[in-house]
């Protein structure tokens, strides 16, 4: 661990580029923001490398008392680093994707890009409880520009609902945030993480705390805002807003809920289940009748969101660690299909499956590479996916049998709707003129999708890499959970040890031979 | 107790009643040519007062050492924290009106003159320690406020609202003033003091009726619901300089004395006041955030949100306690600085003529034109939301924690969930700024007095804001401490 604050410089980087990008010309702005985010790639990277696997708990600790009744603490754990490793990646992914994209206001879109990175790296590593709403909150408002100011036609509705819908959530987190100081006395996560509450407080908290993320995750039937936002939102705000602030969502969970409260979350698992299925089974159905493109990922991010709220409600190590590597991957690979929805988007400049089909004769890369993205999210092994919905499945199958069959209909599902797209998409006849006239690939486009494609292969053979600095906290927060671990239907016993009846078959052999 | 130690614990007023009469003379010999200068001497006027209370806050001072004249007046820290927002705000709305006053046609001598009455009269109403001194400095700003809210003779608004608001203002002055005469009939006195220490135990009928009947009183002039009705009006009718200075000073002083009135007249008596408090607040909240949705003209849309946000200051009210006073004075001084950011921006959006642009559909796209301009309206937009990183965030924050810390946890979580309706309005007001196709009705430059206001607002609202947390919460804690010492 070393004493410099790199935490701190990898908030500072894209705050200040975000007010030079505010003040810089449309070109000016667009090198600004790929310079800083790259910048903040290299720190992100940097901290991966120096992060020690078996070390403390937090690393990178940093702490000043700089404001009253909360400070500036900030500090990671595996669970932080994989994700604040996701945005970073994705940020240069971003601003590239809209290098063109965009023509009018870049400097202020650049900017709002900037500022949002600069919040999502805060929140996973705050450490302060105040500090984390504070950031977790402020995401909102580039959020609404964002989809507000570049959206398409129903803009203005989808930003509207997007932010009402989260910021009621969070409100009520809040003061049930406000009530955990006033309890403990303490804002520090860390301290509060070991803090056992008094069970009857324990559900009103938890409920507080589950309206913000689930609205954030989002989970069925608060998910209505996320097909909107999605939509509506440039490609890039939908990469970020699928890639990360989804994440959120989840990583209070992981990081609050669970810790927090688990007797709590105990008691309420099925609820969450309940919700869970109907929204894998309910949002996967939905995605299947869709003719806009980018509702129908929107759709599937709902129904893979719920594999993760179902993985992280196992009370096991498989269902948490698979949840995250869930998460990890959906950020990879919903992202990356919405830039490839983008790509095409760009050309033609309508979503309407309708309006396409038999791309692969005229755009055979993008045809292959949208070929490989669909099938990481159906959860192709090799793929990233693969890993995670198997180890949440495997997790939830110990807790609930039941809920796990349910859920597995899901995989089908996914693999129903993604096909089904990439048909009407990419095969067939070339039945729109101006669709058969669309160019390939750009190299600029290739140097967005290959790193994703990179990336997801990487997470899905060699999942190490990203299980590793991700599995002490695991350990430690299934630890923490084990007293208040529902009695699980399915409960794995090791059967009886093969030796005995493998001598046992030998003795017989050689009385045979006898 | 010597008149000699009681002059000097007004210094204060006293300055600012020799520079009032002073400037009055002025103005009667110049005439309207002097109206320039007489403005900037009276800003230096307030400067000096400011400088002359400020070491009262410094120092922390109450009790027996800041009493004066008998117990009629305290010069102690929390009279000292409100009284320098009051000169603050008073000052800025000096600052802003020549240019204003001067496009509409003649910008008047008595202008500045009637400002620093007024801020005389708030002054006596934060410090007062006794009902008739309250009354007295409540009558003093209020009859200067009528006729500022008239000022301007060329906008047949203008007259209204000064008429609106003289009635109803007469109407409540009215109410309190029964309800101060119950109040002395059944307590005996009208000393704050007298009256802490006379109302203990059960309340006879006749002290409520006259809680009830000052606290009504009280909250016509926070605009509180239900007696909020004139404010949209007045908002509106008055010249936007006015408007500045009622949205800003008047809602310190008539805040400040209310929580004086009711945590240390009334304190024993907490249990009495409180429910009333949490009923006129939570119908703030609400009232305000709803009246809002529909008002096409900002000036309207800014009067509906400081009844909102007075809602959400008397949950700090209603927590009666040291932290929950200290919680509110520090979501005043937020929202003193953001109303002055807002209005200031009102007063920048000028057409190709010179007129005042009013009507929120003309701002469309005002981001594109100006967007120096509409970044600051919208950081104030999300800040009166209360959306983090903007420093508005935490004088809710603050408000709310001192609610649960003093255990009204259903009041905290109605008041903030009806927040969100809040956001909805500020939300369309950036919607307009930023998504809207430009309108270009907004082509005025901003005087340089104004950009300077506008840009230090601004800093003050943004995330720089929360470094002065430490310093503005010990300030505020100090200020409630004095409330409290003799409780």
């Amino acid at each position: 661990m070393t004493g410099f604050p790199i935490l701190s410089l990898m908030l500072a980087v894209p705050a200040v580029a975000a007010v030079a990008a505010l003040f810089a010309s449309a070109g000016a702005a667009r090198t600004i923001a790929l310079v800083a985010t790259l910048i903040d790639l290299a720190l992100g990277l940097d901290l991966w490398a120096n992060y020690q696997i078996g070390g403390p708990q937090w690393q990178f600790v940093e702490h000043a008392q700089l404001f009253s009744g909360f400070s500036w603490a900030l500090g990671i754990d595996g669970i932080a680093l994989v994700l604040i490793v996701l945005s970073v990646f994705l940020m240069p992914i971003c601003i590239g994707a809209s290098w063109d994209a965009i023509e009018k206001r870049v400097p202020e879109y650049m900017a709002a890009f900037l500022f949002m990175e600069t919040l999502m790296i805060g929140v996973f590593a705050a450490q302060d409880l105040f500090l984390f709403y504070i950031l977790f909150e402020a995401g909102l408002i580039p959020m609404y520009l964002i989809i507000g100011i570049w959206g398409g036609a129903d803009r203005i509705y989808a930003s509207y609902k997007f932010f009402l819908y989260t910021l009621l959530g969070s409100v009520l987190m809040l003061i049930a945030m406000l009530w955990i100081v006033n309890l403990t006395g303490t804002t520090s996560i860390p301290v509060l993480m070991e803090y056992n509450f008094p069970v009857q407080a324990q559900y009103l908290l938890w409920l507080a705390f589950f309206a913000s993320f689930a609205v954030k995750m989002p989970m069925w039937p608060v998910h209505t805002w996320l097909p909107d936002a999605h939509v509506q939102a440039p490609t890039a705000g939908s990469v970020i807003l699928a890639g990360v602030l989804l994440k959120m969502g989840g990583y209070g969970f992981i990081r609050f809920s669970l810790p927090f409260f688990p007797e709590a979350s105990a008691y309420f698992a099925p609820l969450v289940w309940g919700l869970s299925i109907v929204a894998v089974v309910y949002t996967s159905l939905v995605a299947l009748v869709q003719s806009d493109m980018k509702k129908l990922i929107a759709y599937s991010s709902v129904a893979h969101m719920a594999i993760v709220t179902l993985g992280l409600f196992a009370f096991n190590r498989q269902g948490l660690e698979g949840s995250m590597v869930v998460m990890l991957a959906h950020g990879l690979v919903s992202g990356a299909l919405f830039l490839c929805v983008g790509v095409i988007y760009d050309r033609l400049h309508t979503r309407e499956i309708s309006r396409y089909g038999g791309l692969a004769i005229n755009m055979p890369y993008y045809a292959l590479f949208f070929m490989f993205f669909t099938m990481a999210s159906v959860g192709l092994p090799a793929t990233a996916n693969f890993v995670g919905e198997f180890l949440s499945l495997q997790g939830i199958y110990k807790a609930s049998s039941w809920t796990a069959l349910i859920a597995g209909t899901g995989i089908i599902l996914g693999a129903a709707y993604m096909l089904y797209l990439y048909r009407r998409v990419a095969f067939g006849e070339q039945k729109n003129a101006d669709a058969a006239a669309m160019p390939d690939l750009t190299v600029r486009e290739y140097l967005l999708l290959t790193p994703l494609v990179i990336a997801t292969l990487w997470m899905g053979i060699y999942p190490e890499s990203f299980i590793a600095p991700i599995r002490a906290d695991i350990a430690h927060l299934d630890a923490r959970l084990a007293a208040a671990r529902p009695a699980g239907d399915a409960q794995v016993t090791p059967g009886h040890p093969v030796a005995e009846t493998h001598e046992s078959a030998e003795h017989n052999g050689e009385g045979s031979e006898k | 107790m010597n008149w000699a130690s009681s002059l000097r614990l007004v210094a204060a007023e006293e300055f600012l009643s020799v520079s009032g009469l002073v400037l009055l003379l002025v103005c009667a010999w110049a005439g309207d040519k002097s109206a320039r200068l007489v403005t900037w001497l009276a800003v230096a006027a307030l400067a000096v007062a400011g400088v002359l209370v400020a070491p009262a806050l410094c120092g922390g001072v109450f009790g027996a050492e800041a009493s004066a004249f008998y117990g009629q007046y305290a010069a102690d820290s929390f009279s000292s924290f409100a009284k320098l927002l009051i000169y603050g705000a008073a000052g800025a709305s000096l600052l802003v009106a020549p240019g204003f006053f001067e496009r509409q046609g003649g910008y008047r001598a008595e202008y500045p003159v009637l400002a620093l009455f007024a801020a005389l009269g708030m002054g006596l109403m934060v410090s007062a320690t006794d009902m008739l001194t309250l009354y007295v400095g409540l009558e003093m700003n209020s009859l200067a406020a009528y006729v500022l809210a008239a000022m301007s003779r060329s906008d047949d608004r203008s007259p209204e609202a000064g008429l609106k608001y003289f009635v109803l203002g007469s109407l409540a002055s009215g109410i309190l003033l029964f309800g101060i005469s119950l109040t002395y009939g059944f307590a005996g006195s009208t000393s704050f003091d007298a009256i802490h220490t006379a109302l203990v135990g059960k309340m006879s009928t006749g002290s409520l009726f006259g809680l009830v009947f000052i606290l009504v009183g009280l909250s016509f002039k926070i605009s509180a619901v239900p007696f909020h009705m004139w404010t949209p009006d007045v908002y509106e009718g008055a010249p936007t300089p006015v408007t500045t200075f009622f949205a800003t000073a008047p809602k310190v002083a008539a805040l400040a004395l209310t929580m004086r009135v009711t945590l240390f007249a009334f304190g024993m008596q907490a249990q009495a006041w409180q429910q009333i408090v949490v009923a006129i607040s939570l119908l703030s909240i609400v009232v305000g955030a709803l009246g809002a949705i529909g008002q096409g003209n900002i000036k309207r849309l800014m009067a509906y949100s400081s009844i909102n946000n007075v809602g959400f200051m008397l949950i700090g009210l209603a927590a009666a306690t040291p932290g929950g006073a200290a919680s509110m004075l520090v979501y005043l001084s937020i929202y003193v600085v953001m109303s002055i950011g807002g209005f200031v921006a009102i007063l920048s959006l000028r057409d190709a003529e010179g007129n005042s642009v009013e009507k929120i559909a003309d701002l469309a796209g005002l981001s594109r034109s100006k967007p120096g301009l509409a970044f600051v309206l919208a950081m104030v937009m999300f800040s009166l939301a209360g959306i983090p990183p903007l420093f508005g965030f935490w004088g809710k924050f603050v408000v709310f924690q001192s609610a649960v810390a003093a255990g009204l946890v259903p009041l905290a979580t109605v008041g903030i969930a009806a927040s969100v309706i809040g956001a909805f309005y500020y939300l369309k007001v950036v919607k307009v700024l930023y998504f809207d196709e430009p309108a270009d009705k907004v082509v005025g430059s901003m005087d340089g007095v104004h950009a300077v206001l506008l840009y230090g607002s601004a800093i003050v609202i943004s995330p720089i804001g929360y470094l002065f947390t430490g310093w503005l919460g010990g300030l505020a804690q100090s200020a409630a401490a004095a409330l409290f010492h003799a409780a």
